[in-house]
């Protein structure tokens, strides 16, 4: 009775899933193991390393460094909250007594905390990883498509590729305070500078996949769109992208793992607010929690990282044709 | 009297960087309106370079072709191509590969509720409605090889290019995608130029096989007019005297030394 019952949930979750109960178990099993192992690891290493600030945080030190980030955020939301509070009423009263009186608002400048910092890193890389997308996509489809514009912007791409991006921030600094004049900045020029020098690194990647990508097309496609007298647009919309929007994914998670990295070297050098420099500011400041401030964030990154490579996934399987090749 | 398709004295050279391969001499060909012609020869002959030149996808690099009177010198849609290996995108369904084709060719000269009942007329004919919103990598070879085939017809091409059609294909669907391919003939009467390398194929098929000697300059070394009545039958050809006439030509050619022996003339 028993063994019935389960059997027909085995089989009902087969059904509703789609996919192999026992295989996705497994993988399961594998992970969670792995992780285990990994912290017993970390957890016999540090206890062994000792360095200026204390030993080497270990795993319970960066779990309680957790918390207490949490908790510097949600202390640091309720202050701001009572800023506006106080701002707020101080205004309506003077407004009250004279209705005519000059009330001010002023922006709450409290210290970012690590979330806030997280929160930055992300929006500047989202932006710079856009910024490049737009320019690299429309590039590479137009160096696959032409052996001409190939051979002219080939030779350019090859030797800025294996440029560091601490190389180009100097230069992106000083062109983006030159040219970034406005009266009132949309965004800070900081800002700015993360993104650009992101968008820089990430081009590369996404160009060369997207020509390969769209030079390699099928013959026997390109025949058939020869035969039925396609237009050129409609060739390149129908025939050209679909074969190459594998190339171009691929590209594109590459450029965003590179451009999450540069990122982070990028905010340390320039000091500028995010992930890189909430590490660069916790170094300096040398308390014994740093330490494990700091490997929290190095977690924090390496976990964001690869929630972006998974997102990237996502959208390849819900973009490609290819559900057939086995996506990682 | 003009033909309706003319090959007259296409010969082709490929250069690659330091020398040049003249795949094709002087191929004469004339084709009348409505006969199956089959394309036979060794493998590396030349046969899909000449259905690659009718097509417009290779330049002749001396010679011409000529259909309905006019003179060939591009791709297009009226004469359609069946590629050996299907050459279906993989991306759109049954449906929507032949659709792709229709909707270009019949852009502004049918309406859309036209198109629609063309497409399923024509898949119907390859029996393949039922498999009609599959992808390409959901159907069989045989499956994938017959909606080439709607595709081609559905493009109503004054002349169906096939590159072997049926190479790729096992005994038992090659012969069922034979017989559909005579009945579709016998329909539509339209005009067919098919590669083969089959010898039986040529001659159940075929108005007249065309034997290619071995390449380069490969140029045509027999023609071979099959006067067998239609329909015919393939069971009824197995002890058929004529029929096994043919094949004796064929055979003949292809391995008694006559393509060689072309080739020294
Ligand atoms: N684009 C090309 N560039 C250079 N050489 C070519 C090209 N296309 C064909 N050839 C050469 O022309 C010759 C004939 O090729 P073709 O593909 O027409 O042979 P085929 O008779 O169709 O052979 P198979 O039966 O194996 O398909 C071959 O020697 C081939 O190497
Ligand atoms: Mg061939």
């Amino acid at each position: 009775m028993l063994q019935r019952a389960r059997v027909m949930t085995s089989e009902l979750l087969n059904r509703m899933s789609g996919v192999d109960m026992s295989a996705l178990l497994r993988s399961w099993t594998l992970t969670v193991f792995g992780i285990i192992a990994f912290v017993l690891l970390w957890e016999l290493g540090a206890s062994r390393i000792d360095t200026a600030l204390g030993k080497f945080p270990g795993p319970q030190q960066v779990w309680s460094q957790t918390q207490s980030l949490y908790d510097d955020h949600v202390r640091e939301q309720e202050r701001r909250q009572d800023f506006y509070e106080r701002q707020d009423q101080r205004n309506a009263e003077r407004l009250a007594a004279n209705p005519d009186a000059e009330v001010q608002f002023r922006d709450y400048t409290g210290r970012p905390t690590f979330l806030d910092q997280v929160k930055t890193s992300l929006i500047t890389v989202a932006f710079g990883f856009t910024l490049a997308m737009l320019v690299a996509i429309p590039l590479g489809i137009v160096c696959g498509l032409s052996n001409t514009m190939y051979s002219v912007v080939n030779p350019v791409v090859q030797v800025f590729k294996p440029v560091s991006p601490l190389a180009w921030l100097p230069l992106v600094t000083m062109v983006v305070s030159a040219l970034y004049v406005t009266e009132s900045p949309l965004v800070s020029k900081a800002f700015l500078t993360s993104a650009i020098t992101v968008a820089l690194c990430c081009l590369w990647p996404t160009v060369i996949n997207t020509t390969v990508g769209v030079a390699s097309v099928d013959k026997d496609l390109i025949n058939v769109s020869r035969v039925i007298q396609l237009p050129a647009l409609q060739h390149v919309r129908k025939i050209v992208l679909p074969s190459a929007i594998p190339m171009i994914f691929t590209g594109m998670r590459l450029s965003l793992a590179t451009g999450w990295m540069v990122l982070i070297a990028a905010e340390m050098l320039a000091q500028s607010p995010g992930l890189g420099k909430f590490i660069w500011d916790e170094f300096q400041n040398g308390s014994s929690d740093s330490l494990g401030r700091i490997m929290v964030a190095v977690l924090a990154i390496g976990l964001i990282g690869f929630l972006l490579d998974k997102l990237m996934l996502l959208l390849q399987r819900r973009m490609s044709w290819d559900k057939t090749t086995a996506l990682r | 009297m003009r033909s309706y398709l003319e090959l007259s004295n296409v010969s082709i050279e490929f250069t690659s960087k330091n020398s040049t391969f003249r795949a094709l001499d002087k191929v004469n060909l004339h084709v009348n309106k409505g006969e199956f012609v089959s394309l036979i020869g060794h493998s590396g002959c030349g046969k899909s370079t000449v259905l690659n030149i009718v097509a417009g996808l290779y330049q002749a690099t001396e010679g011409g072709v000529i259909l309905e009177g006019k003179e060939i010198d591009a791709p297009g849609p009226d004469r359609a191509v069946v590629f050996q290996n299907h050459a279906l995108l993989p991306w759109l369904t049954v449906y929507q590969n032949v659709e792709l084709a229709v909707a270009q060719v019949f852009k502004g000269k049918r309406s859309p509720s036209e198109i629609r009942d063309w497409i399923l007329h024509n898949l119907d004919l390859v029996h393949m409605t039922h498999a009609m919103d599959k992808y390409p990598h959901e159907i069989s070879g045989g499956m994938k090889q017959r909606v080439g085939i709607a595709r081609g017809l559905a493009m109503e091409p004054k002349v169906l290019l096939m590159d072997e059609p049926f190479g790729a294909l096992d005994a038992l669907t090659r012969a069922h995608l034979q017989d559909e391919v005579m009945r579709i003939h016998a329909s539509l009467n339209n005009t067919v130029i098919m590669i083969t390398h089959d010898v039986d194929e040529a001659v159940l098929l075929s108005d007249k096989i065309v034997m290619m000697t071995v390449g380069p300059n490969a140029r045509i070394g027999n023609i071979l007019d099959v006067a067998l009545p239609r329909p015919r039958d393939r069971l009824a050809m197995a002890n058929d005297t004529q029929y096994n006439h043919y094949r004796q030509e064929v055979l003949k050619f292809l391995y008694g030394g006559h393509s060689q022996r072309e080739l020294a003339a």
